[in-house]
């Protein structure tokens, strides 16, 4: 039995359950307290809500996969949001040549930090850090004030309902889906995942096995600025702004909802469906103070912060016993 | 020669040629920038004091900032610690309008600090204790922290009328210069007169570059991170008092703002490697000093609170490629490669002749 | 004679200040099993690294099947056909055993990854090198013994013309070793040409049919096995300065332990480390730890140092009980450990030398004091000069000294905390032979002259044999015998490693 359980809690989807079981807890408490949560459309504004954030945490996630970290997502969403707010009003060009031009932009963004990183042994977080003062800059010198968007066909867009079952989604939640699959696919599947998983697992081994280690650290970084940049859009979608202060602190949320779905900070072990949990918890949080009224929402950010140290610290046992665990079956094993 | 080349290589180099630059664009652009006045009560004047006035808080906050750095981690919290602190001392002062303090300001003060020390203390732990990475660990009360500030002060920005409490950033009757700048003085000399005394700054810099050596050498290092991390939360604590001061007020929002960016950039511009081990507290200075000086040349030229991040961002940049080995092994291949080709060119010329 | 398989000539490869490699020629033929052999910083790993692209190289050319190569990368290196097993395994331990072995070159589906094929391939390589075991779980589950097997599975897989088998026994026991060289032999029948680097000898003599000897960078010669005695062997190896040795060999007496003891375990244990350790050390005696890697040396030696808990059994200095929690327990009981990895865990880089001998007696002192700047001087320049450690000046940073140089500082840190047990991890890795000989010299002195206790591990069997009055043999994390007076013996420690599992 305790062998049982120590080989559950050694594996590395012990994380994962963890954060589904305390969803399952959340919701089911937020059923308990509040009739409204009982509405099926309760659980699909989950998704609703936090589309943006969902596609964030895909990104970050692919970074903090390889051991490094982007801390430039939240103000690569918000310039996102204003060059497209000022393109659609300032220009004549059709809302599907601004979209590429802005996921050009991130992608091109993203590029350049995991250039500079890779190629010059460059700490991450300083250069990551660097680039989300740089876009909060960029935002600012576009426009100081808000942008309305009021283009028709990007307001047709956002207005779109997909009907799902009982309820709806909104286009933001298609393009998550649709991202939440491709990525768990690329990670799964493909060599270039397998490559970021050896590569945060040991940059050293990895290099001497003969892996791309330059060019998956500087696709990695890619798609996170490609992914703050998807994220922007469906962002926009939602608010039908440009703001200087979009996505303030959205990198910790992303950090936390991925570290929450069972992603090591140190590298080399992560899962996509548990990233989208993450984000869940942190919409149940929301969802349960917005019905409380009472509290003001900065109580998430202090209840995220404290959930986000509580799996870190659990992680810090876990990797400790497992060493331990290893250290005492190789020692059987050889007497 | 030999004391030019010395000082070329020497890593105050950057931060005075930078702030040499700056103070000479400004003497040239801006009228009367180097003149300085003396009232009849012993006050001075002008725009160099100006700038030396307003950088005392950053001077405080790249004292700590320098040493976590120094032991390889970071602390991009220290915003945030600023904002709690200027809400406590506010809230403890309180915003009664017939300016009557409802905790005496002394003991608000020591509140104010003890709590900066408290939030260093809790980014200690996580970092000392639990190994979590500096920069994951000061992520969180940096997001976390400014929620504290925003619950204490009720979502209010808390103005208070207390007389007294306007001296601790402004001027004490007499004083040639306001207080805040005695304050970073005195910060600054007992934090060099401690690395003098003591040998605090050498387990730094061991914990920093050999950090396995350091444990091994008898150094508790988990002592040294929980040491530094709860002075730089002090640092934040005390700018905390004098950021509020300044606005009279506590506003939860905006108190201490990318100053965590401005003290980094700081202590890197002053030369202390951001990978951590050897550190310069006279360049972290330096550098505070220059920031400043920075940030007002861009202020006249037009630039907004908001817009000026992007150029600090190229400044971190360009400094962190200089900083960087790997960039100077390939500028110098670089270089060779180029003059190689330059002495086959020649010796080709050579044989055609 | 068959054309080689590989041929590598006048290789040159220069370091900031050290030439590791210089006009080193090196021939390999196909079914050949080829052993490079030489001490630590002969350049053998070098040579190595040179030829599976992981460092570039100054000078010479590269032959494979009559054709020049140039590997830049490990990449190429592997593409050519050119296979490594370090001695450091490796592999990521976050991927599984399956992963490990395909990563970077799975089969594929339509574009995806076929992990039915990966898995079941993997089962396949593996029951040929006779290991069954579960190849979806991660790497990090097994033990180095097994984790080596799974190095070695995607190291043959890659349809390698050459393997390079980087000291592949340091943590292996009897039946893994056997199992190895049975693999080993398969494969020279397939045609592959085999590079085994080791020091273990009677290995190299059991395996290998030819011998190439690298010593200071250059080469010596490559020789038959069969016609090498062990004696000439050594003699090439170690080189002109045998006869130094060997006066070594005959000059100083070993010291003579005192009847007190300073330190003593009783069947110490540390989870996961130690299984069963009981000594007793001496003052005024020079002890010695032998065994294989992973037998537990340091391990012991760290115990002793605070830097390993004692969960089992008991530790006693001076007839105290005594509860080590952390090296500065240690040290307040006069104890000094210097690491095996000075790189790892000796040297601070960045600090001058002064800086680096002072560190330790800092410490000691504690954080709120400083040594006064004259005392430092004064200690720094009595070490410098006792030690002979070649500086120019106490405050050039300790990075940019010669390893030799950079050992003695550690050793001058804890001598100047005047400890009453030092421990020597591998003193003299990586050091010219004659710094070899002084420290030797020095660590029996010592205990001669200032009674104090010296505990000397070393992977050399003879600096153990010339300085030790006991030396002590672990295998498998527990100590198997312990070897005083006449016993003390080369033959007699590998007898003692090797044990009686026959």
């Amino acid at each position: 039995m305790k062998k049982k359980i120590s080989e559950l809690i050694a594996s590395k989807y012990f994380s994962f359950f963890v954060t589904v079981i305390l969803f399952a807890i959340l919701y089911g408490v937020g059923i308990g307290m509040y009739k409204g949560f009982m509405k099926p459309q309760v659980f699909l504004n989950l998704f609703i809500d936090n589309a943006a954030l969902i596609i964030v945490t895909i990104g970050i996630t692919f970074t903090l996969l390889i051991g490094g970290i982007d801390l430039s997502v939240g103000a690569v969403l918000a310039l996102t949001c204003m060059v497209l707010a000022w393109l659609l009003a300032n220009t004549g060009i059709s809302v599907f040549a601004a979209i590429a031009l802005v996921l050009l932009m991130g992608t091109a963004f993203g590029a350049i930090q995991g250039y500079l990183i890779a190629k010059f042994d460059l700490q991450p977080f300083i250069i990551t850090l660097a680039g989300m003062l740089f876009c909060r800059g960029m935002t600012a010198v576009i426009s100081r004030e808000t942008i309305n968007i009021t283009n028709p066909t990007f307001v047709a867009m956002a207005d779109f309902r997909l009907s799902v079952g009982a309820g709806f989604v909104s286009m933001g939640v298609i393009i998550a889906i649709i991202a939440l699959i491709v990525a768990a696919v690329v990670l799964g599947f493909t060599r270039f995942g397998r490559n970021i998983y050896a590569l945060g697992g040991s940059e050293s081994s990895a290099s001497l096995m003969g892996l791309p280690v330059f060019r998956t650290k500087v696709s990695v970084y890619t798609i996170s600025g490609f992914c703050s940049a998807l994220g922007g859009i469906a962002y926009a979608l939602m608010m039908l702004t440009g703001y200087n202060l979009h996505g303030m602190g959205m990198e910790m949320d992303a950090i936390a909802s991925s570290v929450i779905g069972g992603t090591l900070l140190t590298g080399g072990v992560g899962f996509i469906p548990g990233a989208l949990f993450g984000v869940l918890i942190q919409g149940v949080i929301l969802t349960f103070i917005s019905f409380q009224g009472t509290l003001s929402a900065w109580w998430t950010k202090i209840v995220v912060g404290a959930l986000l140290c509580v799996f870190i610290i659990m992680q810090a046992f876990i990797t400790e016993h497992k060493s331990k665990l290893t250290a005492k079956s190789s020692l059987e094993e050889n007497s | 020669m030999e004391k030019l080349k010395n000082f070329t290589s020497s890593s105050l180099f950057l931060p005075i040629v930078a702030l040499a630059v700056l103070l000479i664009f400004n003497g040239i652009f801006v009228e009367d920038f180097f003149d300085i006045q003396i009232t009849e009560d012993g006050r001075l004047f002008g725009r160099v004091i100006d700038i030396l006035t307003r950088s005392s808080s950053l001077v405080i906050l790249s004292l700590g900032m320098t040493l976590v750095i120094a032991t390889s981690g970071i602390d991009i919290s220290v915003g945030a610690v600023v904002a709690i602190s200027a809400a406590v001392v506010c809230t403890l002062i309180g915003g009664r309008g017939d300016g009557v303090a409802e905790t005496p300001m002394a003991l608000a003060m020591l509140a104010s600090v003890g709590i900066g020390i408290l939030c260093g203390i809790w980014n200690g732990i996580l970092v000392a204790k639990f190994k979590i990475q500096a920069v994951v660990a000061t992520l969180i009360l940096m997001t976390a922290g400014r929620g504290i500030a925003q619950l204490l002060t009720e979502g209010q920005i808390v103005t208070v009328y207390y007389k007294p409490f306007a001296s601790i950033a402004g001027v004490i009757p007499g004083m040639p210069l306001p207080t805040n700048v005695f304050i970073a003085l005195a910060m600054v000399l007992l934090v060099v007169f401690v690395m003098k005394k003591t040998s605090i700054g050498l387990f730094i810099q061991s914990v920093g570059i050999n950090p396995t050596a350091a444990k091994y050498v008898g150094i508790n290092v988990t002592l040294v991170l929980f040491l530094v991390y709860a002075f730089s939360g002090f640092c934040a604590g005390v700018t905390g008092l004098i950021e509020s001061s300044l606005i009279r007020a506590a506003d939860a929002n905006n108190a201490g703002l990318n100053m965590e960016m401005d003290a980094i950039l700081a202590v890197a511009l002053g030369g202390t490697l951001l990978s951590g081990g050897k550190f310069y507290l006279g360049g972290s200075v330096i550098g505070a000093v220059t920031i400043q000086t920075l940030t007002t040349t861009l202020y006249a030229l037009g630039v907004s609170a908001d817009q000026l991040p992007v150029v600090k961002a190229i400044a971190v940049i360009a400094i962190c490629l200089i900083q960087s080995k790997k960039a100077r092994d390939l500028f110098d291949k670089w270089k060779s490669g180029r003059s190689a080709k330059a002495v086959t060119a020649d010796a080709k010329a050579v044989n055609k002749a | 004679m068959a054309a080689a398989l590989l041929e590598m000539r006048h290789i040159d490869k220069v370091f900031p200040g050290v030439k590791a490699l210089s006009n080193v020629d090196f021939t390999l033929h196909a079914g050949e099993i080829h052993s490079l052999m030489g001490e630590n910083g002969a350049g053998k790993s070098t040579l190595v690294k040179v030829l599976t692209g992981v460092y570039p190289k100054d000078g010479g050319t590269i032959h494979l099947n009559g054709k020049e190569i140039y590997p830049k990368t490990p990449k190429d290196a592997q593409e050519e056909g050119i296979s490594t097993v370090y001695q450091e395994v490796n592999l990521c331990p976050n991927l599984t055993v399956a992963e490990n072995i395909f990563i970077g070159r799975e089969p594929r589906r339509f574009g995806f990854i076929d992990w039915k094929e990966v898995n079941r391939r993997s089962i396949e390589l593996l029951k040929k090198l006779d290991v069954d075991i579960d190849v979806s779980k991660t790497l990090d589950n097994y033990p180095v013994a097994i984790q080596q097997m799974v190095a070695i599975a995607r190291a043959v897989d890659v349809d390698a013309k050459i393997l390079i088998l980087d000291e592949p026994t340091s943590s292996l026991n009897e039946v893994e070793t056997e199992r190895l060289f049975r693999i080993v032999r398969q494969l020279q029948k397939q045609g592959m040409g085999i590079i085994f680097i080791s020091h273990f000898l009677e290995q190299i003599y059991e395996l290998c049919d030819h011998i190439t000897i690298l010593r200071n960078g250059e080469l010596v010669g490559s020789y038959e096995v069969a016609k090498l005695p062990r004696l000439e062997l050594i003699a090439k190896m170690v080189g002109k300065n045998l006869n130094d040795v060997k006066d070594m060999d005959k000059m100083a007496e070993k010291s003579v332990p005192s009847d007190e003891v300073f330190i003593e375990t009783n069947h110490a244990a540390s989870t996961g480390q130690i299984k069963d350790v009981s000594l007793q050390i001496h003052k005024g005696e020079v002890i010695g730890l032998a065994g294989l890697l992973g037998s537990g040396r340091t391990e012991t030696a760290e115990m002793m140092f605070g830097l390993k808990e004692v969960t089992g059994g008991s530790l006693k200095i001076n007839g105290k009980d005594e509860k080590l929690s952390n090296p500065m327990a240690a040290m307040k009981e006069k104890i000094a450990f210097c690491p095996e990895d000075r790189k790892l865990s000796g040297i601070i880089g960045d600090l001058t030398v002064r800086e680096n001998i002072i560190l330790a007696l800092q410490a000691m002192d504690g954080m709120f004091t400083h040594i006064p700047y004259s005392k430092q001087v004064e200690l720094a320049d009595k070490f410098i000069d006792k030690l002979r450690i070649k500086v120019s000046d106490r405050d050039q940073l300790i990075k940019n000294l010669s390893g030799g140089n950079q050992q003695k500082v550690i050793i001058a840190r804890w001598l100047a905390t005047q400890p009453r047990f030092l421990i020597l991890d591998e003193p003299t890795r990586g050091i010219d032979v004659g710094t070899k000989t002084e420290i030797q010299k020095m660590a029996v002195e010592l205990a001669k002259n200032e009674g104090m206790s010296v505990a000397f591990i070393s992977s050399e069997m003879d600096e153990m044999v010339r300085t030790c009055s006991k030396l002590v043999v672990m295998r498998d994390r527990k100590k198997v015998a312990e070897l005083t007076g006449d016993q003390i013996s080369s033959d007699g420690v590998m007898e003692a490693i090797a044990g009686g599992e026959k």
